[in-house]
């Protein structure tokens, strides 16, 4: 699929009711090239899968400002292996507790973005999964 | 191909996976397209077009909700457009989108323009055939917001819904010319804002005069209907859906809807007979070395454009009438085509 171009899923799960974060990296992701789905806010992990699925995307990157992400993650990741799509790359920002991080890698997060993160870092560490993904 | 068995067995992996193949112009595509080709035209297919911001996702959520509810599959085809600094979209029509998002009877896909024109991406009518092939009954088609070019949704919707607000002012005059004439059915939405009815009266005096019962898919006997409503709390909806539905009812009992389908099948084969041919002939003329010689004599301009692709054009039917253009000229173009060139 080298003339396709990179799919991602921007989604707020959870009920907090700011998406400017969420906005930030999705243009941040349009001006890298990529193609950026928005599903705008209180997304339920099924309807986050669901999309993920319609729109075949590549990446999933979730936005979670509520203090939920130890349920929601997990959720997120569950669901995709039970699709058959753990081969999307799933990502994290938001106000996350560094000692939380392990557990989210441990659930299937592949990359965990707290408050302070560099969009370019973001970016630039999405590529690299994607790269590794194919390679494999 | 297994992707295909996948697909019509109404598997929605396979379904979406087909779609990004399309898209990608992967060369799987060609296979995919023609594999699938005899299930389709089954589905009823409506667009809905208008200027950004009018509300064109939350009537498609809207209309998507009364499809389901009498009992139709509903593939949603959406629209928006491609950065053309940067290569990347923000594709966000799935917001207004809501109702059907985890209905397993229903199928949304947001595509971006990648650089094309007309309100529509490239592909959008192999993403329809390919989500009328999986079983969806009705797909809507939500073009990119658009004013006077984007008209290209007509070519794959039997019923043109297109949406107009209050408060456009003058752009209404400008739309006039555009889109306004490819509506089947026009929506006045927004309809709880100031200045909906003088709109309604106001397109309804241009309709008049500008003798839109016209001929063209609908006929003559079409009256194009405009309808009020408020996407946003399902007024009017209901209206909307019953002028859709009486206009693909009309262009079934007139013999129109057929009629149009054959013209539309007969211009899509013609545009790829050109771009066929025209690949072809590119193909033998870079590699028959006529290609440097002409080209060299249009840069030093001793010959023009016209005339040279005349002379390159002349050389390549002779060459094929002879049967030596074949081997030099099958690459790029029976990619395509999935090898129909022979
Ligand atoms: N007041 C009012 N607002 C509406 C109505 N319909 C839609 N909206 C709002 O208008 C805004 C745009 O609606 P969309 O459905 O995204 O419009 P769109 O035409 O799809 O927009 P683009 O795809 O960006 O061109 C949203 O904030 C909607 O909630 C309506 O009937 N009345
Ligand atoms: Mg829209």
């Amino acid at each position: 699929m080298t003339r396709g171009k990179v799919r991602v899923l921007v989604a707020k799960p959870g009920l907090d009711s700011h998406d400017r974060g969420a906005k930030v990296v999705a243009r941040a992701y349009r001006d890298a090239g990529m193609e950026v789905i928005y599903t705008g806010l209180h997304q339920t992990p099924e309807q986050i899968v669901e999309a993920a699925v319609q729109e075949d995307v590549d990446v999933v990157a979730l936005s979670i400002l509520s203090g939920a992400h130890s349920v929601l993650v997990p959720r997120v990741a569950e669901l995709l292996r039970a699709r058959g799509a753990e081969d999307i790359v799933l990502l994290v920002g938001g106000i996350i507790p560094e000692e939380d991080v392990p557990a989210l890698r441990e659930a299937g997060a592949a990359g965990v973005f707290g408050p302070g993160s560099d969009l370019d870092e973001i970016v630039s560490f999405t590529v690299a999964c994607l790269e590794r993904r194919r390679s494999s | 191909m297994e992707l295909v068995e996948r697909l019509l067995d109404g598997d929605r992996r396979a379904l979406a996976r087909a779609i990004t193949l399309t898209e990608n112009e992967d060369p799987r595509a060609a296979e995919l397209a023609r594999a699938v080709f005899p299930h389709t035209g089954r589905a009823r297919t409506l667009g809905v077009t208008g200027p950004p911001g009018a509300g064109k996702s939350t009537l498609v959520d809207g209309l998507t909700h009364l499809y389901r509810r009498s009992g139709r599959r509903v593939g949603v085809v959406a629209v928006d457009p491609t950065s053309p600094f940067t290569g990347g979209a923000i594709l966000g029509d799935r917001i207004r989108m809501r109702r059907g998002a985890a209905d397993p009877d229903v199928f949304i896909r947001s595509l971006a323009t990648r650089g094309h024109l007309g309100g529509l991406s490239w592909h959008t009518g192999s993403v329809v055939r390919l989500l009328d092939a999986a079983g969806f009954d009705t797909v809507i088609i939500e073009t990119v917001g658009a004013g006077q070019a984007e008209v290209e949704v007509m070519r794959y919707a039997e019923t043109t819904i297109v949406v107009m607000v209050p408060g456009l002012g003058d752009e209404v005059q400008a739309i006039k010319a555009g889109i306004l004439e490819i509506a089947d059915v026009i929506a006045v939405n927004k309809a709880d804002r100031e200045g909906a009815d003088s709109l309604v009266r106001e397109l309804e005096m241009m309709l008049e005069l500008g003798g839109r019962s016209r001929g063209g898919r609908s006929g003559e006997a079409w009256t194009v209907p405009v309808v009020k409503t408020v996407a946003t709390t399902d007024e009017g909806m209901e209206d909307l859906f019953a002028a859709a539905e009486r206009h693909r009812e009309h262009l079934a009992s007139t013999g129109e809807l057929e009629a149009w389908r054959t013209r539309e099948l007969a211009a899509e084969v013609t545009g790829l007979i050109r771009d066929l041919v025209g690949q072809k002939a590119q193909a033998w003329a870079e590699t028959a070395g006529a290609w440097e010689e002409t080209l060299a004599q249009v840069a030093a301009r001793r010959m023009d454009p016209r005339t040279a692709a005349d002379t390159l054009v002349a050389e390549f039917l002779a060459c094929a009438r002879s049967g030596s253009a074949e081997a030099a000229g099958g690459g790029p173009a029976g990619e395509i085509s999935g090898g129909s060139g022979r």
